[in-house]
């Protein structure tokens, strides 16, 4: 079966494979990739992150269902930590969205990281385009439970949802540096529990630092009583679980709402366009690493002659950055002579 | 460069709600380096072959303990063929007893692990069925 073909005409098995073949790095991959990205950029990329357990499989749950109310075909990448000692995974985000089994407009996978640091595998954007290119109309990325740095998600999405929860408020001044910059949209789940009042106040809090340094000027100077309406990034609350006490009380279609709406103001603003230039640039610039790399490898064969290296350090041979130029010198010299 | 990881769904098809055994054979073959993907309790034998599909799984192993393998067993199997996914792997484990596995294996399941079963056992048959397939 010819794969992209298939792909596109939305054929579940064929969109599956593509997924693996890119997962395994398999050397069909590339060319895989190429062949269906003049069929991406059509799906809204939805990430979801946030520390683990805040809910995050919940919600993507409770959106699939608003989604397919809508007619929209709905994808979802859902990542989780690979082990480090034996490579292996248990992938459980799916356990919340199997409602959504047998719907045949929903497409759900998971991802291992497989030793990928940020949040996500290093194939998810790649993944993506496959889902992107078979008409997906919403992909959500889902990232295994993340602390300050895991921020990959935001080079791969149109839109971050940052999920938090009650009991990790005192911690949301030390998150302002890392996670709380990258959210487009922020999500207080579980607002039942006690605190979740506390932690609107400080999310909001922390947001006006945010756009009064950003020079957003309309946005007001981060003085008390800000209303969250006249903040750039929505702040709701949410309760994802089932079965919610009472459905008009959870959030989950207000939250549905803040999307639509954060996603036509940043496309008119022209925002999502800048955001995916920026993307853009930074997977060019980690395809560019990578083959640099393998490059090097190949050539220099850099984990032959690391020991060896090494060795020279250790033994006061050589100098650390001595080292390093003299193999790139001869490798360009090597290059340029063939 | 390619790195092919064998992924494995367990599934509980059925109305028990026992699923330790499911989630210690999950926990193991994670130890054993495979990326296996679990689905809770309750599932249909269509959710089970769906999510075999979209997962792109090489096995799926099956857990029962309410005596409803002879039905939703080989239903698992029949629902992937039918999809065009018969080369996925099927195996159970579970309270299965001994007159029903020749059964079972005639309709397509594989093997059938019984109780005291060790990982090892499971990882021998695993690997030698990757490697025929």
């Amino acid at each position: 079966m010819d794969l992209v073909t298939e792909v596109r005409r939305g054929n579940l098995r064929a969109i599956a494979r593509a997924i693996s073949l890119i997962e395994d790095l398999e050397p069909e991959a590339e060319g895989l990739v190429d062949a269906l990205y003049p069929y991406t950029g059509r799906s809204r990329i939805l990430g979801i992150t946030g520390s683990p357990g805040a809910g995050k499989s919940s919600l993507v749950d409770r959106l699939i269902t608003l989604e397919r109310q809508q007619g929209r075909k709905v994808a979802v990448i859902a990542v989780d930590p690979s082990s480090p000692f034996s490579g292996g995974a248990i992938l459980g985000d799916r356990l919340r969205m199997q409602t959504h089994a047998t719907d045949r407009g929903v497409f759900i996978r998971s991802m291992a990281s497989r030793g990928f640091l940020g949040g996500v595998a290093a194939t998810t954007g790649d993944a993506i385009k496959v889902l992107d290119a078979a008409g997906y109309d919403s992909i959500f990325i889902e990232t295994i439970g993340v602390g300050q740095t895991e921020i990959k998600i935001v080079e791969l999405s149109d839109i971050v949802l940052l999920v938090l929860m009650p009991g990790a408020g005192d911690e949301i001044q030390a998150m302002k540096a890392g996670i709380m910059e990258i959210g487009d949209i922020f999500i207080i789940n579980k607002k039942d529990l006690p605190g979740a009042d506390k932690l609107l106040t400080e999310v909001q809090y922390v947001l006006s630092f945010k756009s009064s340094a950003a020079g957003a000027g309309r946005e007001g100077d981060g003085a008390a009583g800000v209303d969250p309406k006249d903040i750039d990034n929505p702040v709701l609350m949410t309760s994802a679980a089932r079965p919610a006490r009472a459905v008009h009380e959870d959030g989950i279609e207000q939250l549905r709402e803040a999307i639509d709406n954060y996603a036509r103001k940043i496309e008119s603003s022209g925002r999502l366009s800048e955001k995916r230039h920026f993307r853009l640039e930074r997977e060019l610039l980690g395809i560019l690493n990578r083959k640099v790399h393998q490059l090097m490898d190949v050539h220099i064969e850099v984990s032959k002659q690391l020991p060896e290296w090494a060795d020279r350090l250790y033994r006061r041979d050589s100098r650390p950055y001595a080292l390093i130029n003299e193999q790139i010198r001869n490798f360009l010299k090597e290059r340029t002579g063939d | 460069m390619a790195a092919k990881k064998t992924r494995i769904l367990i599934a509980k098809p059925g109305l028990d709600g026992h699923d330790r055994g499911a989630k210690f054979i999950a926990r193991a073959l994670r130890d054993e380096g495979y990326e296996v993907i679990y689905t809770g309790i309750r599932q249909t034998p269509e959710a089970i072959a769906q999510t075999a599909i979209q997962e792109d799984v090489d096995f799926v192993g099956l857990s029962l303990l309410s005596g409803a393998h002879n039905e939703l067993f080989p239903r698992v199997v029949d629902l992937l063929a039918e999809s065009g996914a018969g080369d996925i792997v099927v195996f159970g484990g579970g309270i299965i007893p001994e007159e029903d596995i020749p059964s079972l294996k005639d309709r397509g399941i594989v093997a059938i692990f019984g109780p005291g079963t060790t990982t090892q056992q499971i990882v021998e048959f695993l690997e030698s069925a990757r490697e025929s397939s």
